[in-house]
């Protein structure tokens, strides 16, 4: 009777003749085609068109584009609001999944949907809530203006719409992992005899560097390239509070294609070395914590 | 002399100390999410709130604003069933086949969450514009003019939530290899008993998710959509252009409505698909 009985070894090369290649080889051609056709056509052409034009008016055009004042300035102010949202997002997002992940209490689902919101707002509508706000006749503007401070048309206003969008970046690749982790290192540490702020130094820090690293890599790429919501708040006011993504739509309706096309070449290229170091720090990650990220 | 003998007797159990930091990670969370997300939707609402019934009613039946909505609205829809079509496709061949360039074009379907939304903006503009290379051949063949129209707000809102699509659907496309489809065809099913019971039963729930997500998201869509559009009044003007139009009017008012009736919309497309979810695990847990 046993003989009827094939080994697993044999059950699964014939599942794997079924499942693997099962699919006919005229299905199988056509398929492959229409992903190679498709995603040609719809990602890289739009990409490849991007340094084609940087270049289409000869490497002068392209070198003096880069160095021109204007772009050096956008290039410092884009630098100076990453520099700031970024931490400022990491700091939030460690304190938001300390809080979630440690802790019960009532009106978690509350914050959970606070933090996928900006997900469901357009960027545009980010930056016009911030106007709302901060504006001349919003509900902080005046008072601000009278301490002198001034938010919208400036780097404050430019920092707080990049905040708006990006700090789910950071805070959920966290609350994820640290959901996965649980809390029984923790305990131990303490019931060891460290204190809080050593327990979370030595055991959470650690335990999360890479999906800290993560997010802020996120962070850091949307912070670079956001535009709906910095668009509104800006002012574009050139060589002011143009950042690199505004320069290039100002260099763009100015008519300086070649230009515009320079300036987004470079942020095309950051754009793409970002993405090689995220596929670095994936495999750092545990997979439904990548898996859940990826689709954002 | 045993060991437990010169032991001194454990407390039974430890009381676990608890953990620290509660009200200081909770309470800068709080204000965080306060002043950056909190604060500005409560002054839109109010903002929105602002209008009575007439003053709602003007706006929403002005032409202006329903050609913007109806566009990005529209041109969002079309967008997500395109992808619905090519987006499992792509999964389908990415996870299961293995054929020159595959490696690159997976990396490639990330390349529209990372490319700045400007950067891609222009470059599709430039591609698709009556003038551009792409553009002047589809109006030669076709006799159909992509730039400037609302063809070409739906093909830049292809390329933004093409990833969504691929990137959820590959997850479960994987698992599926390993048992379910191995499974059914160890079974007797044929492939195209396996395609029709396995197969597309368990990527719907997934696919559902991605074409609200990527909806969501094209309605919203400004940078890569603004340089392809034209731009024209009733045309090709897409509704956050409209609120920002609106804002440089300082006709607030006008504004907020725009704002609050796209607001609402997304918000009702992720309840929804966060109660389909719900239901469609509730629906698998019990068969």
């Amino acid at each position: 009777m046993s003989e009827d009985r094939p080994s697993s070894a044999c059950l699964q090369a014939h599942a794997r003749r079924y499942a693997g290649a099962g699919d006919g080889p005229v299905l199988r051609l056509l398929l492959i085609l229409i992903t190679w056709l498709f995603l040609s056509i719809a990602v890289l052409l739009p990409l490849c068109v991007v340094f084609v034009e940087a270049f289409a008016r000869g490497s002068d055009v392209f070198l003096s584009a880069l160095v021109s004042r204007e772009t050096l300035q956008a290039l410092s102010l884009t630098l100076t609001v990453t520099a700031l949202v970024v931490p400022a997002n990491m700091i939030f997002g460690l304190s938001a999944a300390w809080a979630l992940t440690k802790f019960e209490f009532p009106g978690k689902p509350v914050l959970l949907s606070l933090i996928d919101l900006p997900f469901a707002v357009s960027p545009v509508i980010a930056g016009y809530v911030l106007v709302l706000v901060f504006g001349s006749s919003g509900w902080l503007g005046p008072v601000l203006s009278e301490l002198g401070v001034k938010v919208l048309f400036s780097t404050p206003g430019i920092v707080l719409a990049t905040i708006f969008v990006t700090f789910p970046m950071v805070a959920r690749p966290l609350i994820a992992l640290m959901e996965d982790q649980g809390r029984e290192e923790e305990e131990t540490a303490l019931s060891l005899g460290a204190g809080g702020l050593r327990t979370f130094l030595t055991v959470t820090l650690p335990n999360v560097r890479w999906a800290l690293f993560y997010g802020g890599l996120l962070c850091a790429a949307r912070s670079f390239g956001e535009f709906g919501a910095v668009s509104v708040v800006s002012g574009h006011i050139r060589g002011l509070t143009n950042t690199m993504p505004l320069h290039v739509e100002a260099l763009y309706n100015d008519n300086r294609v070649a230009a515009a096309f320079a300036v987004a070449s470079l942020l095309a290229s950051f754009s793409l070395f970002t993405l090689i170091l995220k596929f670095v720090l994936e495999r750092k990650l545990p997979d439904d914590v990548r898996e859940a990220e990826r689709v954002r | 002399m045993s060991v437990h003998a010169i032991m001194p007797p454990l407390p039974a159990r430890r009381p676990r100390r608890p953990i620290p930091g509660f009200g200081l990670s909770l309470g800068y969370s709080i204000v965080y999410l306060s002043f950056v997300v909190l604060l500005p939707l409560i002054a839109l609402a109010m903002s929105a709130a602002r209008l009575d019934f007439d003053g709602w009613m003007r706006v929403l039946t002005d032409d202006r604003v329903i050609a913007a909505l109806r566009l990005s609205f529209g041109s969002a829809l079309a967008a997500a069933i395109v992808n619905s079509v090519f987006g499992p496709i792509c999964a389908y061949a990415l996870v299961r086949f293995r054929f020159p360039g595959r490696r690159m074009l997976d990396a490639l379907v990330d390349v529209p969450f990372a490319l700045p939304t400007a950067v891609a903006g222009i470059a599709l503009a430039s591609l698709y514009a009556p003038s551009g290379p792409m553009g002047k051949a589809i109006l030669e063949v076709f006799g159909v003019q992509v730039g400037y129209t609302s063809l070409g707000v739906t093909l830049a809102l292809i390329f933004v939530g093409l990833p969504f699509t691929v990137r959820t659907l590959q997850p479960v496309l994987r698992d599926l290899e390993g048992d379910m489809e191995q499974a059914a065809a160890l079974l007797g099913a044929d492939r195209s008993r396996v395609w029709r019971r396995v197969i597309v039963p368990s990527v719907a729930p997934a696919l559902v998710t991605a074409f609200t997500l990527s909806f969501a998201r094209g309605a919203g869509e400004y940078g890569s959509v603004i340089f392809i559009a034209g731009n024209f009044p009733r045309l090709s003007e897409i509704a956050p252009l409209l609120i920002i139009i609106r804002l440089e009017e300082s006709n607030y008012a006008g504004a907020s409505a725009i704002a609050m009736v796209m607001l609402l919309v997304s918000l009702c497309s992720l309840v929804v698909i966060n109660l389909f979810q719900a239901l469609m695990r509730e629906r698998l847990g019990h068969e």
